[in-house]
């Protein structure tokens, strides 16, 4: 018997006399709308800096996040003019490992817990475009936001690959001493835009 | 409502004040409770030692000893949470459905003791004075197995001139843990240790539990580091009154 | 890593030593008391957390009674997205896939996130016989791959290490494997993270071939989960051509949308934390992004065994939090390596046994003995394992697994009790010869302890013989003349 067929029988054994239908309660939760300002906080508790702008402000906001004379990244479907960037078109891993920053935007970003989620399609790019870089410009517009992980989840598209982001990469592993960056990003910078009906702009954090 | 008291095996054989101590505060409350006579053990030692055969004929004569009790009162979280918890892991182990039956009809009227004050006769000031600086350690079963909440905290601030302190991860398990006690001797004593020195640091005269074995364990720690602090049962707390003060039984 | 936890000896004995060693106990006590003030705290801001762990649990449950159908869908939907399954019955046959992926594209060495599957299936030892290297890449399981050590913790392995220890073992084996340690390397945390990203970088921007597990894989969609901190899963589920996945078979949930609960439990249970820094989801192969040969194995090694536990098949919800280690009172004073396997704590109390069984070894026999059953775990539990309850049945397995040997002393004692307590008339008797006892040991007491009495009880001290295991740190009173039964009789419950 092969590998996969022992394993299934020996499954079905052991739960053949246990089998029954389990109810699974579903997730009771009041749909609430991301709170914005509640999101921006919580990016910042993980010592990301965000900035927030009114549409018309991205660019200047794009440009003020990254570092003086950087090599920039662009992936292909970038709404935003990002002067001086490179287009992603296949850049090799050392190609990127000499690049200082790469700015994105986002599919969904979650109020509760500060994150972030790339799906990688236009304007996302590949997953090493936002890896090998040390700095990473996030552009999140305000109507992405919202409340909570189960939102989220279900504004995603499983056949995507996603990656979610909660402030720049982090370890606890020495004397749970944290320590901020280590192989990702180490500086992660969101820019968060509009409402429309204008927040003010200026720094949150 | 006849009550028996299931007064354990360790309170039995060698902490019979605890006992005591119950029968003066329920008479003093109004019930007459009885001492079944055929009682032993609730096999808590055999079941979480996992000789489950050998609990058989103790789940035997606990069934006996209570059955067509209203209500069974035991000065101990522990036990209690076996007769509820575990008695019916025995029964069917015994292939018996008698047995199960039974157990099944002994088991929710099982209480512990300030379960039984607080829920079933609905006091929360039993007229005790006890006019000592005191800190109270929720053993793991009456706090996490029954779930007691803050039912001997109230008791015990209902008391005349009694203090409470508090008592630092109060929580965190002793280290008693049964056979664990002498299967794991080192580990035992480390966690006593530390629950020992919670003790002292609360400032507390008297340490107060609702379980004996937990009580032995720590005023075991105690005594031998020669703290100062001594050890009493709850029950013999809210025994005390005015005058009658009871002297705090070693352990 | 060539040490590995054979032959580890039993807990008691492994407890005792680990006791002694008090920088490891002011290590854990700093680290469990840190991390459990976290969890409390994020834990406490969701006001549902109860219905949280009632929805994780009860979605495990439906998996795991009807996991054969689960793993065909998730078969299907991997192959379907372009990935390779391989099923492994055991430890050998999981590492013998990876093997056979890195032989076919001839490397010698693979990099690695950090997975409890492939440490259960020690799959660097496997790999290092066929003269593979595997880089791991986690911090701290760098820090325990170059210190030739073993894991102490689910989540942080190295959690029994202080800086100045990494420190060493950083300037020490670093340039034996790679880019050494910077010349001026501190003890700082920083630096010392700092030196790891450097020396790992060069391992990450070179490798052919990634390995690691996956948190959670989601049978309709065939996408597996990785979540972490550090971005070194990222690194090696992103930059090598070849992606192989150890994946238990417990890890299946139904659909993407069950993740809602558990990426919400997840990172408040383990690192108390709202969310970790990076989660990594994928489905086999995306075109043009990341790698582009993607291999999943389906491992068992003792899951089904686990499974037909009736009692202790719950224990296969465990999403690898590790809460219930950092609520432990024994955990916290012995750390994991007393426990003898890369799953310690109460979790690894009873999930060893239940994928080794019992009966076989001393070592996992003595396991599910190591807890004062105090339920700090269950209470900790995101999946709501009633860990005790499991504790208290395998401990029932153990005994029936050795009852027809010759019987050990303590077996005999619980018989001996189990005849004492069968009537209250015997226990009368019984009592009596302790009130004898008690006499005897009262005068011998005032031999011992000079006399010594609390609350006017007098004290055993030392006893020699077993009862040096109670005695030996505490003392015990001295019973009673009069047992309440007795008083009872005699005074006809305190009237007369």
């Amino acid at each position: 018997m092969s590998a996969r067929d022992e394993i299934l029988a020996a499954v079905r054994g052991a739960v053949a006399t246990a089998r029954r239908p389990v109810e699974v309660p579903p997730l009771d939760r009041p749909e609430r709308e991301g709170d914005v300002d509640l999101f921006a906080a919580r990016v910042a508790d993980y010592r990301a800096t965000v900035v927030r702008c009114p549409p018309e402000g991205v660019a200047a906001a794009i440009a003020a996040a990254l570092p003086e004379r950087a090599t920039v990244v662009v992936p292909d479907g970038m709404p935003y003019a990002v002067p001086g960037a490179v287009p992603d078109a296949g850049l090799s891993s050392a190609e990127l490992d000499a690049t200082t920053a790469v700015v994105t935007t986002a599919t969904v970003a979650i109020a509760t817990t500060g994150t972030i989620v790339l799906s990688h399609g236009a304007g996302e790019g590949r997953r090493v475009l936002t890896l090998v870089p040390d700095v990473h410009v996030c552009v999140v517009r305000a109507d992405q936001v919202v409340d909570d992980v189960p939102a989220a989840v279900r504004r995603l598209d499983p056949a995507r690959p996603t990656t979610w982001i909660s402030g720049p990469s982090a370890t606890s592993d020495i004397e749970l001493s944290r320590v901020e960056g280590v192989h990702g990003p180490r500086t992660l910078h969101v820019v968060l835009v509009g409402p429309a009906d204008g927040t003010p702009p200026g720094a949150v954090s | 409502m006849r009550v028996a008291l299931m007064v354990t095996c360790l309170n039995d054989a060698m902490f019979p004040d605890a006992g005591k101590a119950v029968v003066t505060l329920l008479r003093r409350l109004g019930v007459d409770v009885e001492f079944p006579a055929a009682q032993t053990c609730c096999g808590q030692p055999m079941v979480n030692t996992g000789y489950l055969d050998e609990a058989v004929p103790v789940v035997r004569s606990f069934v006996r000893a209570f059955e067509g009790y209203d209500a069974v009162v035991t000065p101990s979280g522990s036990c209690a949470g076996s007769a509820r918890h575990q008695h019916s892991i025995v029964a069917r182990r015994s292939g018996d459905p008698g047995l199960a039956t039974a157990v099944a009809e002994i088991s929710p009227r099982v209480h512990e003791l300030s379960e039984f004050l607080v829920d079933v006769l609905g006091v929360e000031d039993v007229g005790a004075s006890f006019p000592h600086a005191v800190t109270y350690h929720p053993t793991c079963h009456s706090l996490r197995m029954l779930g007691v909440g803050d039912r001997p905290e109230r008791l015990l601030r209902a008391v005349r001139g009694l203090r409470l302190l508090d008592l630092p991860r109060a929580e965190e398990c002793c280290g008693f843990g049964g056979t664990f006690a002498l299967k794991n001797a080192d580990t035992s004593v480390a966690m006593g240790a530390d629950k020992a020195r919670h003790v002292r640091e609360s400032g507390a005269e008297v340490l107060v539990a609702g379980d004996s074995s937990c009580l032995m364990h720590i005023g075991g720690l105690l005594t031998r580091q020669r703290a100062g602090v001594r050890v009493m049962h709850l029950a013999e707390v809210l025994a005390s009154t005015e005058g009658a003060t009871r002297a705090g039984a070693a352990r | 890593m060539s040490r590995t936890f054979v032959g580890m000896p039993p807990f008691p004995t492994a407890a005792r030593a680990a006791l002694a060693d008090t920088q490891l106990r002011a290590n854990l006590a700093h680290a469990t008391t840190t991390i459990r003030a976290k969890r409390a705290a994020v834990v406490a801001e969701l006001d549902d957390w109860e219905a949280l762990r009632l929805r994780a649990a009860a979605i495990k449950d439906d998996v795991l009674l009807h996991l054969d159908e689960h793993l065909v869908r998730l078969e299907e939907s991997l192959t379907a997205r372009g990935a390779v399954v391989h099923w492994a019955r055991t430890a050998e046959e999981a590492s013998e896939v990876v093997a056979q992926v890195a032989r076919a594209h001839g490397v010698d060495e693979v990099v690695k996130v950090k997975s409890m599957a492939t440490q259960e299936v020690e799959l660097n030892e496997h790999l290092a016989a066929q003269g593979i290297s595997a880089w791991e890449t986690d911090l701290a399981e760098l820090i325990v791959q170059l210190g030739d050590d073993l894991p102490s913790h689910i989540l942080v392995p190295a959690i029994h290490r202080n800086r100045a220890e990494i420190r060493a073992i950083f300037e020490r084996e670093m340039a034996r494997v790679g880019r050494p340690a910077p010349a001026d390397l501190t003890d700082d945390p920083v630096r010392l993270a700092e030196a790891a990203r450097l020396h790992l970088r060069e391992k990450f921007l070179r490798a052919k071939v990634g390995v690691s597990g996956a948190n959670f894989a989601v049978a309709d969609s065939g996408t597996l989960v990785v979540v972490e901190s550090e971005g070194n899963g990222r690194m090696c589920l992103t930059l090598p051509e070849v992606l192989v996945s150890v994946v238990g078979i417990e890890k299946v949930v139904p659909t993407w949308t069950e993740l809602d609960v558990f990426l919400t439990l997840l990172p408040r249970s383990s690192t108390g934390e709202r969310m970790n820094p990076y989660t990594s989801t994928w489905s086999g192969v995306t075109p043009g992004d990341g790698p582009q040969e993607v291999h999943v194995v389906l491992l068992d090694n003792g899951r089904t065994r686990a499974l037909a536990d009736e009692v202790g098949r719950q224990a296969l919800r465990c999403i690898r939090c590790s809460a219930c280690l950092n609520v432990c009172p024994v955990y916290e004073r012995t750390g994991g390596h007393a426990y003898g396997s890369v799953y310690p704590g109460p979790i690894g109390a009873i999930l060893n046994p239940l994928l080794k069984g019992v009966g076989h070894d001393e070592q996992t026999d003595s396991l599910p003995y190591a807890s004062s059953l105090c339920g700090a775990c269950f209470e900790a539990c995101p999946v709501r394992i009633d860990i005790p309850s499991v504790l208290v049945d395998l401990r029932a397995q153990v005994v029936d697994a050795h009852r027809s040997g010759v019987p050990k002393p303590e077996a005999l004692a619980m018989r001996a009790a189990a005849a004492a307590f069968g009537s209250g008339g015997r226990l009368a008797a019984a009592e009596q010869a302790s009130g004898l006892a008690g006499r005897a040991l009262d005068a011998l007491s005032s031999l011992t302890r000079r006399g010594r009495r609390a609350g006017g009880r007098r004290l055993v001290g030392r006893l020699p013989g077993p009862g040096a295991a109670w005695t030996d740190a505490r003392d015990l009173p001295v019973p009673p003349r009069e047992s309440f039964r007795a008083w009872w009789k005699r005074t006809d419950g305190g009237t007369r």
